[in-house]
């Protein structure tokens, strides 16, 4: 078990900067994912702390011991590869048992490791087989089998489930939840999913153009996003940015006067979560132009604009809109963040 | 049991043109089977009849399908002429030699190519080929004189350097694709769980390129044993097989030709067909 201290790594592959200066702290233990589109950085990331990729700056620790400089293999790291990466000319049992051997390990414990491992994802049934005999998601549970059974300091994890179709992904995901969970390594796992991120970790490092945007729970990240990058990023529909003007610290919403932070200036972004908001009545609710009514059987998504800007928004199923109509709608207070127009920053964010 | 019968009959009693549809492409891949085959054995087939009918199955006309009067006199003859037995191990010597050394050279030239990225490795592939590009023909006179000088002219080891020139640049590209048909992430995963970067190429890489590299080995031996002028030029007591052939061979019956022929192409024939399921794929790759 170990942290991972990741101290102003910076990566450039020629004029190109992949990493602009990231900073982060893993704790022990911790199931820390990197979030991002494809681009970002966060695979790049990942494999500087593995050791296939070297920084062109800065410092990663594991384990408050420097590793910079040291092979893949002096890291006490495993690490579970998008393509699985599982060795074709091995049965799934040497697979599994290929770190072990490595670091070698005497017979009956890599016996007793392997079994563990296979128990854990059931692959017990294959270890005899060939890797080519296997489907994804077996070949995918072998790759995983094969992190956990040397027991590692640190797992990593490149977007594992990418390959896998849809259901599977789903399973996968519930599996490898409990399965970590027991295991209790500390884990980093890349992703462009914000559902495997937000399902599966403990803190989310949401990366954008090389540089983390906001590092939180899922919780956190979801429902205060530092930026409009990761609250548009984040949630099924995105973050709704609607441009208000301010007058005397207030702002307008239909019948209420919303207080806006003190560090605003004429304009700000109020961020809306589409489900953050309930029907009610005009004038007294915000006015809402509604071009489409999708009703999505759990529940209700409208598309259209509000203040000539467009918004979608989630109301339970029960409700009846139909295409066209203009609603009001009443915000809940608690759960607007207040954005800079100018930075794109949260003014929460901006203070801390 | 029932059910199966019943599933199996209606099986057979399906659509009627997808199954023609099948037994034509079936019939095409045949006849394309028996094109090829033809293509190859035929003039083998021959050279085996002119050299095991003696010395009137030569002249015969029209053939017969099965040589009349078989003889191995020929054969015999062959074999017990001074020199031949020489030779042949000479040509053994010089294709080893070729084998060993284009691996050795051109599969780690071949790995860099595919696994590194530096400067000039486009020219430095251009380069390889144009060592191709001179005629043997232009620098055989430079290299006897400088073979003379240093002691190599009229060994089996100059041959088989000679031949390894000619191999290599063959054998680096060759590899290099071998190389790249091998996931990279195979060769990362090794590293993180444990390898150094040979330990990973031996247990990882090697093993999945293993295919490629019999086969390009084979391609080597095959590129030596036929090679002709070189040897020819290069040698003059200490011939390989075919240099040998040539010279005896113009002065010869024909039906000793033919065996000399046969001979000849059995190894080449014997050996790729006991390698042949290396030049196949084994684990799905390497068979581009």
């Amino acid at each position: 078990m170990a942290n991972i201290v990741i101290d102003r790594v910076r990566k450039s592959f020629g004029a190109f900067q992949a990493l602009k200066e990231v900073s982060l702290t893993i704790n022990d233990g911790e199931f820390v994912s990197l979030l991002g589109p494809s681009g970002c950085g966060k695979t790049t990331l990942l494999r500087i702390i593995a050791g296939l990729e070297t920084a062109s700056r800065g410092d990663i620790r594991i384990g408050d011991k420097s590793v910079i400089g040291l092979a893949p293999k002096d890291r006490g790291l495993a690490m579970v590869f998008q393509n699985y990466a599982v060795f074709p000319h091995m049965t799934v049992y040497e697979n599994v048992a290929f770190g072990l051997r490595r670091q070698k390990a005497d017979e009956t414990r890599v016996k007793a490791q392997v079994a563990k491992a296979a128990g854990l994802l059931h692959i017990e049934q294959y270890l005899d087989r060939y890797p080519n005999k296997l489907s994804g998601g077996q070949r995918q549970r072998v790759a995983v089998a094969r992190a956990l059974a040397v027991e590692p300091k640190v797992l990593l994890m490149d977007e594992p489930l990418s390959n896998l179709d849809a259901l599977l992904r789903l399973e996968m995901r519930t599996e490898l939840k409990t399965v970590l969970q027991s295991a209790g390594t500390t884990t980093i796992y890349v992703t462009h999913d914000q559902t495997e991120a937000m399902g599966l970790s403990d803190r989310i490092a949401v990366m954008h153009g090389g540089i983390v945007e906001q590092v939180g729970s899922p919780v956190d990240v979801y429902n205060h996003p530092a930026t409009r990058f990761v609250g548009g990023f984040i949630g099924n529909p995105p973050m709704n940015f609607i441009k208000v003007p301010v007058s005397n610290g207030k702002v307008v919403v239909g019948a209420d006067h919303l207080p806006v932070p003190r560090e605003a200036g004429a304009e700000v972004v109020l961020g809306l979560r589409g489900e953050a908001v309930e029907l009610s009545s005009l004038p007294q609710g915000l006015e809402m132009k509604v071009r489409v009514a999708e009703p999505m059987g759990s529940h209700l998504l409208l598309t259209g604009s509000i203040h000539d800007q467009p918004v979608r928004v989630i109301l339970p199923a029960s409700e009846t809109v139909k295409n066209g109509d203009t609603i009001g709608l009443k915000l809940d207070s608690q759960r607007i963040t207040w954005l800079s127009p100018e930075s794109g920053k949260s003014y929460s964010a901006e203070m801390a | 049991m029932n059910e199966q019968t019943l599933t199996q009959n209606s099986a057979s009693g399906a659509p009627r043109s997808p199954a023609s549809f099948a037994s034509s492409s079936r019939w095409l891949l045949w006849s394309g089977i028996i094109m090829l085959c033809a293509w190859v054995l035929v003039p083998i087939y021959l050279v085996a009849l002119g050299a095991l009918g003696g010395r009137q199955g030569v002249y015969q006309w029209p053939k017969s399908f099965l040589p009349t009067g078989i003889s191995l006199e020929p054969f015999i003859l062959f074999l017990t002429t001074e020199g031949v037995v020489h030779s042949f191990f000479n040509s053994l010597g010089a294709a080893g030699i070729t084998v060993a050394l284009s691996i050795l050279l051109g599969a780690p030239a071949g790995y860099a190519l595919a696994r590194y990225n530096f400067w000039g490795k486009d020219s430095y592939r251009l380069l390889v080929l144009l060592t191709r590009a001179f005629p043997l023909a232009i620098l055989a006179l430079p290299l006897t004189v400088s073979f003379i000088r240093l002691g190599l002219y009229d060994t089996v080891l100059g041959v088989g350097l000679i031949h390894t020139v000619l191999a290599l640049p063959f054998a680096a590209l060759v590899t290099q694709g071998i190389f790249l048909g091998v996931p990279k992430e195979l060769e990362e995963a090794a590293w993180v769980f444990g390898c150094t970067r040979l330990q990973a190429f031996f247990k990882v890489v090697a093993p999945l390129a293993l295919p490629g590299l019999v086969a390009t080995a084979v391609f080597a031996f095959v590129i030596s044993w036929n090679e002709v002028f070189a040897a020819s030029v290069l040698t003059v007591r200490n011939r390989t097989l075919t240099a040998y052939l040539l010279t005896v061979l113009s002065e010869s019956p024909m039906h000793y030709r033919f065996a000399g022929g046969l001979l000849l192409i059995l190894p080449s024939v014997v050996f790729i067909f006991a390698v042949r399921r290396y030049l196949f794929a084994i684990w799905g790759i390497s068979s581009k």
